[in-house]
């Protein structure tokens, strides 16, 4: 059984969200294969742990997904793929999930559950991805920190053209240079595409 | 516009039919200006506060016409803020936001107004100097100006106008400890929080010609705004201007504007 952390974004509290991490993925060949076959078994979003920044990152994307999804206007075909979608700074898809989505080489892997009815539940969401996911699950704590320390800035910073400005007047320290870089993230995918 | 403090009151919120998946439970109406509602709410985790714009749809406007007009300001308001964000110009995040439905999630900005902060800070010098006491804090007050001086000119250095540049546009965001700020009087160490700009509904990314003609206007607004104060804060404008020169390259000559804009007004004149 993997571990998994659920949380309730403000004004969707009624679909909860399960995320779970993944270190030393081996078999992520396999799961990429069950997204491409569309297998209904395997409906989760998919991400690289790499270019996640912070847990407000993924929120924001969950919350994306969701409000999509209830407003009847997602531009991918599901929920989870709306939930790749939206992290990219542009309207490709097949794009999004090149740069977030699970690769053949991925190692480190974030797995998201969009509990869109009620017999999604987190027991069975962990049981599973324990089952099929073939990796070391990390717990991401009770504030879902363990997600801000497996990213590859370098790698973020690129996808969202970040990289010769300055995000920040004066990034004093890590953190709070990791909070700007946050808050320009945040911006950038909600004005995409439109 | 949107950000002014209350005019007529608190909004009515049971006229509006609020956007999904807002609810009237989730919201607390802050202010309401000429094209928005003004709301705090929390976003993303229930401890982090959120400011919610939304600009319902006007009954009088063509409905295909009323969507299109929302859309396009609200969009343009975004995207202005992530530009200015991106360039480290202290403006509020956005977090989310639906163009179809009229809303747009920002960051909430702790602090006062530099209008409310001004109006504390004349009032205890009012005091003090019926005391016969001398105007103490005025380098404090100065470093103050200076900074409200140094936020513009960075945002103009952009490229970017605001549009509606008044006091009560810009907050002071208190540097660490923050205390209750609904006091009338000058809490301690006010004066060194920072400056963030608000309200972008107004705002645009100035073309080339027309640049030096908007930023004047920008700041001919909040030198206005400054002597509608009091005659004191009006005399300490020009500590906001002396480090605006000083913030980017092309102030100079937006200053040398500023003093045609000064003889006739806000509006461009039509003649010759």
């Amino acid at each position: 059984m993997a571990h998994v952390h659920t949380f309730c974004l403000p004004h969707y509290d009624q679909y909860p969200v399960h995320v779970a991490l993944f270190r030393n993925l081996s078999n992520a060949a396999f799961l990429r294969s069950q997204l491409l076959e569309a297998n209904p078994a395997f409906d989760y979003a998919f991400l690289d742990a790499d270019m996640i920044v912070s847990p407000n990152h993924l929120k924001s994307a969950c919350f994306h997904a969701l409000h999509h999804t209830m407003t009847n206007t997602l531009k991918a075909r599901t929920p989870h793929s709306e939930l790749v979608f939206r992290l990219h700074p542009n309207n490709n898809i097949g794009e999004a999930y090149r740069k977030f989505g699970i690769a053949d080489t991925t190692s480190k892997l974030i797995a998201v559950k969009l509990a869109l009815s009620p017999d999604v539940t987190k027991d069975q969401v962990a049981d599973h991805l324990g089952a099929v996911v073939q990796g070391d699950s990390v717990p991401i704590g009770d504030d879902a920190a363990e997600l801000a320390m497996h990213t590859d800035l370098k790698k973020v910073k690129t996808v969202y053209k970040l990289n010769e400005k300055k995000t920040s007047a004066n990034p004093t320290t890590d953190e709070s240079e990791r909070k700007e870089l946050e808050a320009v993230i945040l911006g950038i995918m909600t004005v995409k595409g439109s | 516009m949107a950000d002014n403090p209350p005019r007529e009151g608190q909004p009515d919120s049971t006229t509006h039919i609020l956007p999904a998946p807002f609810t009237t439970s989730s919201l607390t109406p802050m202010t309401q200006g000429a094209e928005a509602l003004v709301y705090k709410t929390v976003f993303l985790t229930p401890t982090t506060p959120c400011i919610l714009k939304y600009r319902p749809p006007k009954p009088y406007r063509h409905p295909i016409l009323d969507r299109r007009l929302t859309k396009a300001r609200l969009l343009a308001e975004a995207r202005v803020l992530v530009r200015a964000r991106k360039e480290g110009v202290p403006v509020p995040a956005v977090l989310g936001g639906d163009w179809d439905a009229g809303w747009l999630a920002l960051e909430f900005i702790e602090g006062r107004t530099v209008r409310a902060v001004l109006d504390a800070w004349v009032e205890g010098w009012k005091n003090r100097s019926r005391e016969g006491e001398s105007v103490e804090g005025e380098a404090e007050m100065k470093e103050f100006m200076h900074r409200i001086g140094h936020a513009v000119g960075r945002l103009h250095e952009c490229g970017i106008v605001h549009g509606d540049l008044t006091t009560s546009n810009l907050m002071v965001r208190p540097s660490a400890t923050s205390h209750s700020t609904s006091s009338g009087v000058l809490e301690q160490g006010e004066l060194d929080g920072e400056i963030v700009l608000i309200d972008f509904g107004l705002a645009v990314q100035s073309t080339r010609q027309t640049q030096e003609e908007d930023r004047a206007v920008d700041l001919y607004v909040l030198e206005r705004a400054f002597a509608a104060t009091h005659p004191w804060a009006e005399k300490m404008f020009k500590e906001v201007l002396e480090a605006y020169k000083k913030s980017y390259k092309g102030a100079g000559g937006s200053l040398k504007k500023l003093e045609g804009v000064r003889l006739r007004g806000r509006k461009r004149s039509m003649l010759g």
